[in-house]
């Protein structure tokens, strides 16, 4: 192991430990409520950044993964009354699979068009869920909690740090990605994909891996969604904010480093809750669409730009 | 349940839906189509239009269409703007623009949305007009007067678009900058400016397409969510930049989706545009109409 990687191990220790003590401790339930969807988002951003920021194909399909996590946990709960984790796994498996397709999708289409299509799918797999009876139909479903298991006292905590753990899985992935021959072969075929073909690199072979590993993350992490809500209907678990959000998440923080998405998403999931609290919803959409437009007009790579922008200057500086 | 006359029926108002959607498509039919914004924001400045339409409607008693005619001009204004916008901080910057730009014209939807939602509220919006909520009978069929209004200014708005994009000396000037534009730049032409005009011509002619929105049924401010799937939808299909293509390709979608409607009912709509323009995508990505191999 790297000094780095032992940083990196410790420091994802360090806040597990330190999410689970404050579970532990923490008697008002609103910081778990408020954590848990900005935890969502690191995971959601962080995994749409695998295909979106390193690869460079712009997927607007995340609700789409997002809501089929939802419905995979809801159609689970209501027929076989699954556990949680069977849950998620499950979420998983169905979320490599349309990764599958969506990076077979690839061979055909690229930038605009791909993006264009990852939206067309969005609003066909709602169609089709909203035509489902069993699970609820437009109207949408309510969904009983089971009991909660020890060592926690309620649901919401749990999931919370359920969702620590994703994220920390998430992350960790990304990391490996970045640092291994598929991040920069994936680099390659987003700088000129005929170019890294030509040189040998397996540019089919590597956007299935990173459509299937972005997409099995992102509906691992709409999973336990179902159960935190206690509800579900197509319109809002296929809602395009998540896709917008998520996306611009990622470009605020930057997708040249694994912790771009993460920094955008504590900033921009941070400033929505304070929003939907102090002032109205509507108000937390205006910022995100300004947010958007403001960094990717100003600061196109994103916070990590930004920063290595000022360290280059001042290391200029001192030469 | 089929029927013969229903069938009939569909396909008369889908003819008609669809030169309506037509009429929609074809500001993206020139910004996406001939030069190649990725404009998803296109819808949103749609139903800001309507809603401007809403507004003389309701506040001075003006005819939709008629109001339609007053916002081109800033409309056109707008395009010219927004164009602006986009060329300095995407396009001059050169690498992955199409990828930031589709990022940019999203929050400029999202920001139209709730600017929207903030002065009119989230309740459905419609204008009042001697032709809204009369219908023409034709034999068994029964035709609302608003979508034959509809489909007599698509019909008009496409044949003015053709005309001006082949006869007119800017109109030529718009489709050479869509097919070379370092050719034009050696003959001493600034393609910069002529796009820029073609996005204004694209962004005035929404003006009139969002004054048929309203009239042919009610707003609401996430409207262009749905819009984003039917006219890109038109658009690929008909073959980026074909403007007779545009509206044959609208026509092709009305039908659909009205049979559809007929026969599987009103919730699997919202699917028939966005599966259409998958199976455009998939299997003939240079549209029915195509002006590139």
């Amino acid at each position: 192991m790297t000094r780095n990687s032992i940083a990196f191990w410790t420091g994802s220790t360090v806040f597990l430990v330190a999410v689970f003590v404050m579970t532990q401790v923490v008697g008002n339930q609103y910081p778990f409520f408020a954590g848990y969807v900005i935890l969502q988002f690191i995971a959601l951003a962080v995994a749409w950044s695998i295909l979106g920021g390193y690869a460079g194909y712009v997927n607007f399909g995340t609700s789409a993964f997002f809501g089929v996590g939802v419905y995979a946990a809801v159609f689970l709960v209501k027929a076989f009354g699954a556990p949680l984790p069977l849950q998620i796994l499950a979420g998983a498996a169905i979320g490599a699979l349309m990764g599958f397709a969506l990076g077979l999708l690839t061979l055909r289409m690229q930038g605009i068009f791909f993006s264009i299509a990852t939206i067309a799918l969005t609003i066909i797999i709602e169609t089709t869920i909203t035509n489902w009876r069993y699970v609820g139909g437009a109207a949408g479903i309510q969904i009983q909690r089971p009991a909660v298991t020890a060592p926690f006292d309620n649901y919401v905590q749990m999931l919370f740090f359920v969702q620590a753990l994703l994220v920390v899985l998430a992350v960790a992935i990304s990391r490996y990605i970045q640092n291994s021959w598929i991040g920069r072969g994936l680099q390659a075929l987003r700088d000129d994909e005929l170019a890294a073909e030509c040189t040998g690199v397996p540019t089919l072979r590597l956007k299935l891996l990173a459509c299937v590993i972005s997409g099995a993350l992102m509906c691992a992490v709409g999973a336990p969604a179902a159960m935190y809500l206690q509800y579900a209907d197509p319109a809002s678990a296929f809602n395009l904010n998540y896709s917008v959000t998520t996306l611009a998440m990622s470009l605020i923080g930057g997708t040249a480093h694994w912790s771009g998405p993460i920094i955008g998403a504590i900033l921009l999931g941070t400033t929505q809750q304070l929003l939907t609290v102090t002032i109205s919803s509507e108000v937390n959409v205006l910022v995100l669409g300004l947010m958007l437009v403001l960094f990717v007009v100003g600061a196109p790579e994103g916070i990590i730009g930004l920063i290595r922008k000022l360290r280059g200057d001042r290391k200029e500086g001192e030469v | 349940m089929f029927s013969f006359d229903l069938l009939l029926d569909a396909v008369v108002i889908g003819v008609l839906l669809g030169c309506f959607y037509g009429a929609v498509s074809l500001g993206l039919s020139v910004s996406f189509g001939l030069l190649d914004v990725p404009h998803v924001a296109h819808p949103a400045f749609l139903v800001l239009a309507s809603y401007a339409v809403y507004f003389l409607n309701e506040h001075y008693a003006v005819d939709p269409l008629v109001a339609g005619l007053l916002i081109t001009p800033v409309f056109f204004l707008l395009g010219l703007v927004a164009y602006r916008l986009y060329y300095e901080t995407f396009e001059k910057r050169g690498s992955d623009a199409a990828v930031r730009g589709i990022a940019f014209f999203f929050g400029v939807a999202f920001i139209i949305e709730v600017l929207i939602i903030l002065q009119f509220g989230v309740d459905q919006r419609s204008v009042t007009a001697d032709y809204i909520g009369r219908a023409w009978r034709l034999g068994d069929i029964r035709i609302p007067y608003r979508l034959l209004v509809a489909f007599a200014v698509a019909t008009a708005l496409t044949v003015l678009l053709t005309l001006y994009l082949s006869r007119t000396f800017m109109g030529r000037a718009i489709r050479a900058v869509a097919q070379d534009q370092e050719a034009l730049r050696l003959m001493g032409a600034n393609p910069i400016k002529i796009k820029q005009w073609a996005f204004g011509i694209a962004t005035a002619v929404l003006g009139i397409a969002g004054a048929l929105l309203i009239i042919v049924a009610p707003v609401d401010p996430t409207l262009d969510r749905a819009y984003i799937g039917r006219t890109f939808c038109v658009v690929v299909m008909a073959g980026l930049g074909s403007m007779g293509g545009t509206l044959v390709a609208a026509i092709i979608l009305g039908v659909a989706e009205t049979i559809v409607l007929t026969m599987f009912g009103a919730s699997w709509a919202p699917a028939i545009s966005f599966a259409m323009l998958l199976g455009v995508l998939a299997v003939r990505p240079q549209g029915l109409f195509g002006r590139r191999s």
